[in-house]
C-alpha cells in the first residue's frame, strides 16, 4: 500500500478477497420459501427421472400382456399399461425426454428472444425490420405450423440422426422458433426504456463500445423479464411438447414421453384414471416447481431487493 | 487564470449547434425543429471553470452534452485539447474520451444499479487501459479514497448509498482516465444542501490537486458563484453574456442577467422586503419557435423596437465581457439610449444591492 494516511487495519480488510456475488445471490434465493421448495422439487423430479432408471431397473419398453392394465402393486408402484408396460420405468423415460425437450427448447427460444429483441432495441436502424418480422412469427397460427414441419422434416431427420435424436431435435427448433416471441417483444421495450437512462449516457460519454454496452450494461437490466420468460417458457415447452406428442406427431409411439403417455392413458381414463394422473400430475407439478424457482430466481438476481 | 498572462485555451466551441428534429402527422415527417443549443460560442482555458447558468430547459444540459459529442451535433465546431472532434466519428471519438469525462446530475440514474461500486469505477479502465485485474482495483481504491470514499464500500452496489455518496462515485469514475475536462452537469441539483458544499468542494479540490478544467453547469446562481472563474449566462438556447464571475456577479449587462441575479434569494428580511426584483412576466418562448429578432425580446424590460427585429450579435463589450444585446451596440437612437440609461439605473441600483450583500 502506497497511502501512509489509511491505517494498516483498512488495509487487511480491504485485500481480503471480496466476498463473491453469487453467495448474496444464494443467501436471497434461501429467503424465497416457495422457489426453495419449487428448487428442491425441481431436482427431485431431474434425479428421479435420470437417476432413477439405474435403481428401478425394469424396462419400460418390456411388454408383460398378462400383467396389462394394472393398479398401483409393489411390483408395479404406478400401475401398468395396455400392453403391461411398467408406468413408473415410463414415467421416467418420459420424464428425460420431456424435461430435456423443455431445457432445450426454453434455451433456444430464450436466446432467439433475447437476441432479436436485444438488437432490435438497442440499434434502432434494425427495429423495424425485426419486429415486423416478430409479428409476423406471432401472426403464424403454431399448431398447424408446428404439424406442418413436423410432416416435412420428420423423415430426412430422422434419416441422419436416427429416429430419436431427429425427432428430438426437430421438436426441440419446432418449439424454439415458435415461442421467442414474447421475449424479443418484452426485452425490446427494456431495452428502449433503458437506452434512455443516463448510466448509458454515462457508459457512452466513458467511450465504451457498443458491445460491452449490451453486455455490461443493457443484458444484466433486463434480466427480471428474461427470467419469467425462462420460466414461463419451460412450461410452455413442455406443454407444447406434450401436446405434440397428445396429437402423435412428437416422438414415435413406443418412445415415451409424458404428453405420449397422457395421450395413451386418455382412451382408458374411465377405467384406468391413475394413467392419466400420473403423467399430468408430474407435468403440472415440473412447471409449478419452474415458475416458483424462477420467481426466486429474478428477485436474487436484483441487487436492489437483495440489499433488503 | 487571470493573473496567467497567456492563459491556454483547453476547449474551444463556435457556433455549436444541436437540434432536435421534430416529426408529426401519419407520415412523421419533419415538421421543425428544437433548436436546444442554437448557434453557442465560448472557449474554456486550462483550470479554470466556466459556470454555465440559466433557466430550465434554456439547453444547458444538452450544451454540455453536446459540447462532449454525446449527441451527434447538428452544425458547429468543437475543439478540445487540439482535437477537433465536432465531425469526427464516435468510433473515432472513442480515444478521445479519456480527456474529457462527464459528471451527471442524477447520481441515482447515472449509476448502473446492476454494477458494484468496483465495477462501475473500474468501466472506464477496463474500456481504455490494458491494467492487470490487481492493478485495476488498486486503481479504483485509489480513486475512492481521492473522493473521500470509504475502501471497505467498493463490493457493494450503488442503491446502498446516499445521494452524496453516490454522486462521489460518479466523480470517482470521471477521474479514472485522468481527463483533463470535465463537464458537470448540474451534479449538485439533486443534493441536500449540505451535501452539496461538501460535493462542490470535493470539485474545488480536485480542481486544484489536478489542473481539472471544469463546464459547471447549474442553475444554483450562489453555487456558480463560489466555484466559477467565469460565467455563461444561456437563455433559449443562446448565450446572452459571459463575463469573469466578480464583473458579472457586480454589474450585469444584460437584463437577463440582471432579472435572473435578481432573482437569487436574499437571507436578510429587511432587505428583503425592500429589493427592487426584476420579475420576468411570461414563459420561455418555445425552443422550436423561437421570437423573431433577440430571444429574450417577449420578455426583455428594456425592450426596443430593434430587438424585435434583428438578432443582436454576440460581441464583447468590454475586455472578457461578451454580451449579446442590442443595448450595448454602437449605433443607438435617441429613443434606445433612455432605454439604456433605465437599465444602468437598475443596474447601478442592483450595484448598491450587491454592495450591501458584500
Amino acid at each position: 500500500m502506497t497511502e501512509a494516511a489509511t491505517p494498516p487495519s483498512l488495509d487487511t480488510r480491504t485485500e481480503a478477497p471480496a466476498r463473491n456475488q453469487w453467495w448474496d445471490v444464494w443467501d436471497q434465493f434461501k429467503t424465497h420459501k416457495g422457489a426453495v421448495m419449487g428448487a428442491c422439487f425441481f431436482i427431485f423430479i431431474v434425479l428421479a427421472v435420470y437417476v432413477g432408471p439405474w435403481i428401478w431397473s425394469i424396462d419400460p419398453t418390456y411388454i408383460d400382456i398378462r400383467a396389462r392394465n394394472q393398479g398401483s402393486s409393489f411390483a408395479h408402484p404406478f400401475g401398468t399399461d395396455q400392453l403391461g408396460r411398467d408406468m413408473l420405468a415410463r414415467m421416467m423415460a418420459g420424464g428425460q425426454t420431456s424435461i430435456s425437450v423443455g431445457l432445450t427448447a426454453m434455451g433456444l427460444a430464450l436466446f432467439l428472444g433475447t437476441l432479436v429483441g436485444v438488437l432490435a432495441g438497442y440499434f434502432k436502424r434494425i427495429d423495424g425490420l425485426l419486429m415486423r418480422t416478430t409479428d409476423l412469427f406471432l401472426a403464424l397460427p403454431l399448431l398447424p405450423l408446428l404439424l406442418v414441419m413436423v410432416m416435412l422434416f420428420r423423415q430426412p431427420l430422422s434419416a441422419s440422426f436416427g429416429p430419436e435424436t431427429g425427432i428430438f431435435i426437430l421438436i426441440v427448433i419446432a418449439i424454439g422458433i415458435t415461442s421467442w416471441m414474447p421475449t424479443a417483444r418484452i426485452v425490446r421495450g427494456d431495452v428502449l426504456a433503458l437506452k434512455e437512462r443516463e448510466f448509458v449516457l454515462a457508459a457512452r460519454s466513458i467511450g465504451t463500445r457498443p458491445g460491452r454496452m449490451i453486455l455490461r450494461h443493457v443484458l444484466p437490466n433486463v434480466m427480471s423479464p428474461i427470467m419469467v420468460s425462462a420460466t414461463l417458457g419451460i412450461a410452455t415447452a413442455i406443454i407444447t411438447e406434450s401436446a405434440l406428442s397428445f396429437l402423435g406427431l412428437g416422438f414415435p409411439p413406443d418412445f415415451p414421453t409424458w404428453g405420449r403417455l397422457l395421450f395413451d392413458a386418455t382412451d382408458f381414463m374411465q377405467q384406468h384414471p391413475q394413467r392419466v394422473m400420473w403423467p399430468g400430475l408430474a407435468i403440472s407439478l415440473t412447471v409449478l416447481a419452474v415458475n416458483y424457482m424462477g420467481d426466486g430466481l429474478r428477485d436474487a438476481l436484483d441487487p436492489r431487493i437483495r440489499g433488503l | 487564470m487571470l493573473d496567467d498572462p497567456k492563459p491556454t485555451k483547453l476547449v474551444e466551441i463556435d457556433n455549436l449547434k444541436m437540434h432536435f428534429p421534430i416529426h408529426t402527422g401519419l407520415f412523421r415527417r419533419h415538421t421543425g425543429d428544437v433548436k436546444a443549443v442554437d448557434g453557442v460560442s465560448f472557449d474554456i482555458f486550462e483550470g479554470e471553470t466556466l459556470g454555465l447558468v440559466g433557466e430550465s430547459g434554456c439547453g444547458k444540459s444538452t450544451c454540455g452534452r453536446a459540447a462532449l459529442r454525446l449527441y451527434d451535433i447538428t452544425d458547429g465546431s468543437i475543439l478540445i485539447d487540439g482535437d477537433q472532434i465536432g465531425d469526427m466519428s464516435q468510433k473515432d471519438l472513442r480515444t478521445k474520451r479519456p480527456t474529457m469525462q462527464m459528471v451527471f446530475q442524477d447520481p441515482q440514474a447515472s449509476l448502473n444499479p446492476r454494477m458494484t461500486v468496483q465495477a462501475i469505477i473500474q468501466e472506464p479502465l477496463d474500456e481504455h487501459t490494458s491494467l492487470s485485474a490487481s492493478e485495476k482495483r488498486e486503481k479504483v481504491l485509489e480513486l475512492m479514497d481521492q473522493v473521500g470514499l470509504n475502501r471497505k464500500f467498493a463490493g457493494r452496489y450503488p442503491h446502498a448509498f446516499s445521494g452524496g455518496q453516490r454522486q462521489r462515485i460518479g466523480i470517482a469514475r470521471a477521474l479514472a482516465l485522468n481527463p483533463k475536462f470535465i463537464v458537470c452537469d448540474e451534479p449538485i441539483a439533486a443534493l441536500d444542501v449540505s451535501i452539496q458544499a461538501q460535493v462542490v468542494n470535493l470539485l474545488e479540490d480536485l480542481q486544484k490537486e489536478f489542473g481539472l478544467t471544469y463546464l459547471f453547469i447549474s442553475h444554483d446562481l450562489s453555487m456558480v458563484r463560489h466555484i466559477a472563474t467565469r460565467v455563461a449566462v444561456m437563455y433559449l438556447g443562446k448565450i446572452v453574456e459571459l463575463a469573469p464571475r466578480e464583473a458579472l456577479y457586480a454589474e450585469p449587462l444584460h437584463p437577463y442577467t440582471k432579472a435572473l441575479l435578481s432573482a437569487v434569494p436574499e437571507p436578510d428580511p429587511d432587505l428583503h422586503d425592500t429589493m427592487e426584483r426584476t420579475i420576468l412576466t411570461g414563459d420561455v418562448p418555445s425552443p422550436a419557435n423561437p421570437p423573431k429578432g433577440c430571444n429574450f425580446c417577449t420578455r426583455c424590460p428594456a425592450v426596443m423596437d430593434i430587438c424585435k427585429q434583428q438578432e443582436p450579435d454576440y460581441r464583447e463589450v468590454l475586455p472578457g465581457r461578451y454580451v449579446a444585446c442590442h443595448h450595448y451596440n454602437e449605433v443607438q437612437t435617441a429613443a434606445d439610449s433612455t432605454a439604456a440609461s433605465e437599465a444602468s439605473d437598475q443596474q447601478s441600483l442592483s450595484n448598491t444591492k450587491n454592495d450591501q450583500i458584500n
